[in-house]
């Protein structure tokens, strides 16, 4: 049965916690968070503005292909990063919507990227977006694209660029995340590159932050991951945040998605 | 400026409707807004068209509040209406069937 958007998020909510901390403090944290998350009025105002008129050309996003055809919304977000021939390249959420808002509104993409990231008193038009567009796949295996010769170059860097030490302490992903059973703070820490740990946590983005009471995307995780390792701002939907993305989100590959969730 | 989003689950258990509701609001007291506070001042909840919980807020209440309680009796398809006002005279609500 095929239950709302709604519900099934709140339902769905409640088996957050990764199969490895079911009797942790992280699995009991997020069963009393989910009941009150706000995720619900993130993904309404997204479906507003995937209808709302905007831009030169006057146009919704309503026509926007998500790789499942023009306007196709169930399971778009569940079959990403993937391969698009119409820009010849790979394209995670945010990077496809950006092109969208950009052909099929005609925005430049210096103003549809003038405040990709929000704050706890305003989301940003990516973040609402996000929440709606992963809402229409919760539920369904995550089956992004990998076997395309340019899919799997994507996933090749973004192996690479996982292990990749730099900036002024070394860090690379794996400094943090190549280790199991490490937390930071009171987060734990998955190890990304190997399924066991990428599953559960890649079918939990985008997500409700209650620490910062703001919604955030991958695009934004992967930006404030480099920020934290003080390396450069990676570009928004930019060759290398979109390696990373499909490096997780392959690691991922056939778990059921379940979001958008809800984080610390 | 129109309200932003608004949901509400209401669902029938054992004696008692489990109601829970999502409210979009800004939530400003006098000092985060320099003066100019924004705040729900009163919250309503009717059933079938009874007014059964008639709430006076505060500023106290952060930003974006979860009003989650139950109501004792109940059936499936009893129609529950929650709404808010602001002290802007701004207004909201929305309506749900018990499922």
């Amino acid at each position: 049965m095929r239950v709302p958007a709604a519900f099934a998020a709140l339902a769905f909510s409640f088996a957050l916690a990764p199969a490895s901390a079911q009797q942790s403090p992280y699995a009991d944290y997020q069963r009393m968070a989910a009941e009150s998350a706000p995720v619900e009025l993130y993904e309404a105002a997204g479906e507003e503005l995937w209808q709302k008129k905007q831009g030169p050309k006057n146009a919704s996003l309503e026509q926007c292909d998500l790789g499942q055809g023009p306007g196709v919304l169930k399971g778009a977000y569940a079959g990403l990063p993937r391969y698009f021939a119409d820009v010849d390249r790979v394209m995670d959420l945010e990077t496809r919507l950006l092109h969208c808002m950009m052909t099929l509104q005609g925005r430049s993409r210096e103003e549809a990227t003038k405040r990709v990231f929000g704050d706890a008193d305003t989301p940003s038009e990516m973040e609402v977006l996000s929440a709606y567009v992963a809402s229409r796949s919760n539920g369904m295996p995550m089956r992004p694209g990998k076997d395309h010769p340019k899919e799997k170059a994507a996933y090749e860097l973004g192996r690479k660029l996982f292990y990749h030490r730099a900036g002024p302490w070394d860090f690379s992903c794996a400094s943090c995340h190549g280790e199991e059973g490490k937390r930071i703070r009171m987060s734990e820490l998955p190890v990304l590159s190997m399924p066991k740990y990428a599953g559960p946590l890649m079918t939990t983005w985008p997500a409700y932050r209650v620490s910062t009471s703001s919604f955030v995307t991958l695009q934004w995780r992967m930006n404030d991951c480099y920020r934290q390792m003080r390396m450069p701002e990676p570009v928004f939907g930019s060759e290398v945040p979109v390696a990373l993305i499909t490096f997780m989100t392959v690691n991922a590959e056939g778990v059921t998605y379940r979001g958008p969730a809800i984080k610390r | 400026m129109a309200a932003g989003p608004m949901k509400m689950r209401a669902t029938l258990d054992a004696g008692f409707i489990d109601v829970r509701v999502l409210m979009t609001h800004p939530m400003l007291t006098q000092q985060q807004s320099k003066g100019q506070p924004h705040f729900i001042q009163n919250v309503t909840v009717k059933v079938n068209g009874t007014t059964v919980v008639e709430g006076q807020t505060s500023q106290a209440i952060s930003r974006n509040p979860v009003f989650s309680f139950r109501l004792k009796g109940g059936a499936k398809g009893d129609r529950i209406e929650v709404s808010w006002l602001d002290n802007t005279g701004e207004t909201n609500k929305t309506e749900a069937a018990v499922a």
